[in-house]
């Protein structure tokens, strides 16, 4: 028994990823942004990236806490305000692979305009979106991803607003890969992020998580394990359904998979032509030389 | 430094004060900006986005002034020179990010082409009622340098100031000009590259693990490091430590906002910058910035032909303020005439620092046009006898 006890606890696999020296991080147990962090870790290491130039941009809010966490160049930014930043970023520096990481509240709510836009540009980004329904890190107020009938902190008798279907919003903007899966699907997310890397332009992935600590309880959902459970039971993978019909309804059935891969030419390919095109050899580029001082 | 000429367009040239201020951006190393349009700063971003693809950067029009206002900052974490330009209700949409920028000691320029305001006001007409906004607009404890230029030539040379002070001090630069300072066509000389001095970006020579982005240096400025280079910066606009950690504590708090603050008061005298008319033997001292200091200035002339001796001091930096001075001429000078297109800002800072020992009479005007040179010249006229009954809601 006592040489069971006495072995050393096996390294944390993706502890090279993480600033350790942050720990223990601020996210209540059952919480799924841990689990999408994991995956991004793994993703990270099956896409062989350099870790010197993979960029974490977060806002703010629960997820808006990513950035902190990750042993990466990282940004913790304001509220919405992660992809105006992270284009700035990816402008300024075309070599850095620059992902956002945030919330439904921040990517969507307050941040909405900057996301629209982002997508319509096709900037090359890599959007993370971890959708739990919820304002979590105020307490648990409505979002613009509460689905109707929820209870919340600010919608006692149920919300009545009707939520945004992020994957119809992000197409119909311009993404040019977007993707639907929960915390129930690690593999699937990690092979997402994964794709997501290797694809040029702005992709967009949603990950439905647990917030155990307000949106379970308030609405008698169970625990963190309760909410794995709805997702494996109610999920239905399908590839390239189309978004328009993804709508999430309160305990409804959860259409994932890869809705969306295509090609379209990024901001930059864009300006760069249209540049080359009109000024010629007149047109200097943005060399590394003149851009960053 | 001496700025990179890709940038500089040297020569003699016949430019309004916006553009003068693209170029300035262009001389001073700039190569990123990110704007949203309004009136009547717009020229500013279209001379920048048509020269820029020539020397080796980009402008982009970000979806608005919240977005353009934090493009940047991503950019010169990248590496870049970058600012943004705007007018009132673009600038207050900003404010957000001028405290960002301040907490997370980000180097960059924000030009305000002041119009008359509140709100929509007057978005083709000058004004000069974003002074205060200019400095206290976001919330929290911070300090920010602004610069107030009064002819395109100086559009252009306070650019470069801007810039440079920015890298010198890792704050947000405001360049508070106004429609008439940038709808105003004069002659711009621009110097030679060579002749340009510019502050470079303070890199630190530390390897990562010898790092810290907050550790501050002996003027209480850190050093910087640039994106992508493996030092894993983590960057935060929440209270942090000097690894850049947030620290929600009563401690970090004290010790971040302090530094925020101090590194530029106890740098203030390095920054401060006035210039002078006729002040030696001033009995009344004319204190006006941007466009009004070029009125004041005829207005002081007029006194002084009358057998006043009038003087003017006229900051070019307007935050911080030139307090030493004014608290010293408040020790001779018999009263302070302040005209400002608002209705009472920096009169108050002048009240301040004279502290009951000099009168200081605000001349108000709201905005839409200049003040009259003879406005100005009444209220010193009023001035000549002592308690010559100036109105009790004049004299502040």
């Amino acid at each position: 028994m006592s040489s069971v006890i006495n072995m050393p606890a096996p390294p944390n696999p993706v502890e090279e990823f993480l600033r350790s020296d942050r720990m223990p991080h601020i996210w209540c147990p059952g919480c799924g942004i841990g689990t999408t962090v994991n995956c991004f870790a793994r993703a990270v290491r099956q896409a062989k990236l350099d870790l010197d130039k993979l960029m974490v941009v977060s806002g703010i809010g629960c997820t808006g806490r990513v950035a902190g966490y990750m042993n990466l160049d990282s940004f913790h930014t304001t509220h919405g305000r992660a992809i105006p930043f992270a284009t700035g970023l990816k402008l300024a520096n075309p070599e850095l692979t620059v992902v956002v990481y945030s919330g439904d509240g921040d990517l969507i709510g307050i941040g909405g305009n900057h996301f629209i836009h982002a997508a319509r540009r096709n900037v090359d980004l890599k959007v993370i979106c971890v959708n739990n329904f919820i304002y979590g890190m105020t307490g648990g107020q409505v979002a613009p991803t509460t689905p109707v009938s929820a209870l919340t902190s600010t919608t006692r008798y149920g919300c009545y607003e009707e939520p945004f279907n992020l994957p119809y919003l992000a197409e119909s903007s311009g993404a040019v890969y977007v993707a639907r899966w929960t915390t129930f699907h690690v593999r699937q997310v990690a092979h997402a992020m994964v794709e997501a890397f290797r694809k040029k332009g702005f992709t967009f992935i949603e990950i439905l998580s647990p917030c155990p600590t307000l949106y379970q309880r308030r609405n008698r959902l169970g625990d963190g394990l309760g909410a794995m459970e709805y997702y494996r039971d109610n999920s239905e993978i399908r590839h390239g359904a189309n978004t328009k019909e993804v709508g999430i309804t309160f305990q409804g059935p959860l259409v994932v998979g890869k809705f969306v891969d295509i090609e379209r030419p990024t901001y930059l390919d864009l300006m760069n032509q249209q540049l080359a095109r009109t000024l010629d050899a007149k047109y200097v580029g943005c060399t590394e030389e003149h851009v960053r001082s | 430094m001496k700025a990179d000429p890709s940038g500089v367009l040297t020569g003699t040239h016949f430019l309004d004060g916006d553009q003068a201020c693209g170029e300035g951006a262009l001389a001073a190393g700039c190569r990123f900006a990110a704007g949203y349009p309004i009136t009547p700063s717009t020229e500013i971003v279209e001379r920048f986005a048509e020269r820029v693809p020539l020397t080796g950067g980009l402008f982009v029009q970000m979806e608005d002034e919240l977005a353009s206002s934090i493009a940047i900052q991503g950019a010169v974490w990248a590496g870049a020179k970058a600012f943004t330009v705007t007018s009132g209700p673009g600038f207050s949409l900003m404010m957000e990010h001028v405290g960002l920028a301040a907490m997370t000691e980000t180097p960059l320029v924000i030009v305000n082409v002041q119009r008359g305001g509140p709100s929509t006001g007057l978005p083709t007409l000058p004004g000069q009622a974003d002074v205060m906004q200019a400095r206290w607009g976001s919330h929290g404890d911070y300090e920010i340098i602004a610069l107030s230029p009064n002819s395109p030539q100086e559009c252009f040379d306070l650019t470069i100031d801007a810039f440079n002070l920015a890298e010198q001090y890792r704050v947000p630069v405001i360049l508070l000009m106004d429609e008439c300072v940038g709808h105003m066509t004069e002659k711009v000389v621009i110097p030679p590259a060579d002749q340009i001095e510019i502050v470079p970006r303070r890199y630190t020579q530390r390897p990562p693990e010898e790092y810290q982005p907050y550790h501050p240096g002996p003027d209480l400025v850190p050093e910087m490091v640039k994106a992508g280079e493996g030092y894993r910066i983590h960057i935060t606009g929440l209270t942090h430590d000097e690894h850049g950690y947030p620290a929600i504590t009563v401690e970090a708090q004290q010790k971040l906002v302090r530094r925020l603050v101090d590194k530029i008061r106890r740098n203030a005298d390095a920054i401060v910058r006035c210039e002078e008319h006729q002040i030696e033997d001033a009995d009344v001292v004319v204190v006006a910035y941007g466009i009004t200091s070029r009125v004041a200035l005829r207005a002081v002339q007029m006194a002084r032909e009358q057998g006043i001796a009038a003087g003017l001091l006229r900051p070019v930096v307007v935050w911080p303020f030139p307090e030493k001075r004014i608290r010293e001429l408040a020790t001779r000078a018999r009263a302070f005439v302040v005209p400002e297109m608002n209705y009472g800002q920096l009169v108050l800072e002048v009240e301040r620092c004279a502290a009951g020992r000099a009168p200081t009479v605000l001349v108000p005007h709201m905005g839409g046009t200049v003040h009259h040179p003879e406005e100005i010249l009444q209220a010193i006229l009023d001035l000549r006898v002592p308690d010559s009954g100036v109105p009790a809601d004049v004299a502040r």
